[in-house]
């Protein structure tokens, strides 16, 4: 199952913790779609992502300052 | 690889600087530290179940104290405080530009699955009950648990 997250409007910390706990919601195995900005979140979400044992599947340019990050659990 | 930890040792009870330890907190917390919080002194009024200001404490005069420390929502800025005008001005200013507010930022903590603790002599001192505090704080601690607790990790005093 894939769900999304859009946490463009976010700032530090909830980027991350919006992120952690999305994961933590979802099973074993589903993907998570992270549209995020440029800059810090986008340095750093996938990162602590593959830190904690998920699987950054890719990482797109969406649009302007916008990436998606593609998770799996 | 053993988890990395980051324990923090919040003493202010100010408004600007428990929203450093919990934004700390939850973003460790999220970024897979393990993160431990130990409450003391000023600090124990961000824990209180009470977030206003009520008569907490054994006696008359710590009844008086727990009315005057209050709770989460009535913490005093530690600079620009305008008579409690100050953190009013904050929590607008954080919510216009989506930032978290000090309330979210302690839910988050709690969901995040942050240890909490309080100091066992600031709570006799101030006759505070841990029944007093909110339901997250798993345990009160003295020094020599908390070093424990912290050790081979980070530790900040704020």
């Amino acid at each position: 199952m894939t769900h999304t997250l859009d946490i463009t409007k976010e700032h530090c910390p909830m980027t991350f913790v919006k992120t952690k706990l999305k994961l933590a919601q979802i099973a074993e195995g589903d993907i998570l779609e992270v549209l995020l900005a440029e800059g810090e979140p986008l340095e750093n979400v996938p990162r602590s992502a593959t830190e904690q044992g998920f699987n950054v599947l890719s990482i797109e340019h969406v649009e302007g300052t916008t990436h998606k990050v593609t998770i799996q659990k | 690889m053993e988890k990395k930890k980051l324990s923090l040792i919040a003493f202010s009870g100010d408004y600007d600087k428990l929203t450093a330890v919990f934004t700390l907190a939850t973003g460790a917390a999220a970024v897979g530290y393990e993160v431990n919080i130990f409450f003391t002194f000023w600090g124990l009024d961000a824990i209180k179940q009470k977030r206003g200001r009520a008569f907490i404490g054994s006696n008359w005069l710590t009844k008086l104290f727990g009315f005057m420390m209050g709770g989460l929502s009535v913490t005093p800025n530690s600079r620009f405080n305008f008579l409690g005008i100050g953190p009013k001005i904050f929590r607008y200013l954080m919510r216009k530009n989506n930032v978290a507010t000090l309330e979210e930022l302690v839910e988050a903590a709690g969901a995040l699955g942050v240890n909490m603790y309080a100091c066992e002599m600031a709570m006799h001192v101030l006759g505070i009950k841990k029944s007093d505090f909110i339901h997250e704080v798993q345990d009160v601690l003295g020094v020599a648990t908390f070093l424990n607790i912290s050790e081979g990790g980070q530790t900040l005093f704020i």
